[in-house]
């Protein structure tokens, strides 16, 4: 069999993999690793997405992959140019975990869950239906999407690997 | 507010410093439980980009057992413990007389005996810095987690999320004979932290 590079995307990064190349992401805990597939081009996006909503920026500029409302717009636009259409993409979402769920009680610190529900608010406007999610619960997950296939698989310490 | 990305030679020293007397008072404190010495290596103080900051702990999909602590008060930033989860486990044999199984696999029960290990070694930690700097420090009740390293530090990195790609980490280890003495502190103080914390070191901030 014929090893596929594999693109890295980083804590608060997006990336693209096309021609069956896979994409993936360690490490995401309460950090949503989204993903966009055009299944007639075989064209594959992901963000690590680590805040919910850009307006709390202290930077400037700021890092676009990093907030749930300037990645998504952020990723269509690199798949755009690599010749997916919006119009066919699906949208897949891992991580979004409460790492210490005993310590979520203040809003603050619910912030997988507030990840989740932007990137979802955002793919909804936008359009794009979310075929599938694994998000949730108090633990990390790796994740990788095959841009032949479209395929994401989610590997975590506690439960095992799964295909969405 | 000045950026705490642009900090002094000697201001990274004065937080070194930090470092060496909060986790010197740690390293005590395990001694103590264990009955023998604990070795500390030199802490080490840098902006860490994001991606790196799970390098330090073996990586981010490295299994690590984590006790976390939010700390509030004058000077609030985060405080975590690390230990590898085979070096847990004898850790776990020696301090609590648990029979414990050589795998990974943790009961509720032995993540909580840890929980309990980091926070008293947490709380020493603290309650030296609050001695040293003079300011209200007050840990939250300790987390556990067995998972991820990237997953479970990138709890800690959410308050510099807003402010750049890199956060300030206060890091220190331990090591000695026999691996249940290994350990790493990561304490990674709010941004808006490092000017109390040097004024109360006595450097002027201005």
């Amino acid at each position: 069999m014929i090893q596929q590079p594999i693109v890295k995307v980083a804590m608060a990064d997006l990336g693209v993999a096309v021609r069956g190349e896979c994409i993936r992401t360690t490490g995401l805990g309460s950090c949503v690793g989204l993903t966009l597939y055009d299944a007639v081009r075989k064209i594959g996006g992901m963000a690590h997405v680590m805040l919910p909503d850009s307006s709390i920026a202290r930077e400037f500029p700021f890092n676009r992959a990093k907030y749930a409302d300037t990645a998504v717009p952020l990723l269509i636009e690199e798949l755009e140019k690599a010749g997916a259409r919006v119009e066919r993409m699906n949208a897949k979402m891992a991580g979004g975990a409460q790492m210490f769920a005993s310590l979520a009680q203040s809003d603050s610190l619910r912030i997988g869950p507030r990840n989740v529900e932007s990137c979802a608010l955002l793919l909804s406007r936008i359009g794009i239906p979310v075929v599938a999610e694994d998000t949730g619960g108090n633990y990390g997950r790796t994740i990788e999407l095959d841009s032949e296939t479209g395929i994401l698989t989610i590997r975590s310490a506690q439960n095992g690997t799964k295909e969405l | 507010m000045r950026s705490y990305g642009k900090l002094a030679e000697f201001e990274l020293d004065v937080l070194k410093e930090v470092g060496n007397i909060g986790s010197g008072h740690a390293a005590t404190a395990l001694s103590t439980l264990l009955n023998r010495p604990v070795d500390m290596a030199v802490p080490k103080v840098s902006l860490v980009p994001f991606e790196e900051v799970a390098e330090r702990a073996g990586g981010a999909e490295q299994l690590v057992v984590a006790v976390f602590l939010r700390v509030d008060g004058d000077a609030p930033g985060n405080l975590f413990y690390i230990m590898n989860p085979v070096a847990a486990k004898r850790l776990l044999r020696r301090l609590a007389a648990m029979e414990v199984e050589e795998d990974l696999e943790y009961s509720e029960m032995e993540l909580s005996a840890l929980s309990e290990i980091g926070n008293i070694l947490a709380g020493s930690y603290l309650s030296s810095l609050a001695d040293l700097t003079r300011l209200a420090l007050s840990p939250s009740v300790p987390a556990v987690a067995l998972d991820m390293a990237g997953a479970v530090l990138a709890y800690g990195l959410m308050q510099y999320g807003e402010m750049g790609d890199a956060a300030l980490l206060v890091e220190t280890r331990f090591q000695g004979d026999g691996e249940e003495i290994e350990g790493q502190f990561f304490l990674i103080p709010d941004p808006d932290s490092f000017p109390t914390l040097f004024r109360s070191l006595g450097v002027d901030v201005p």
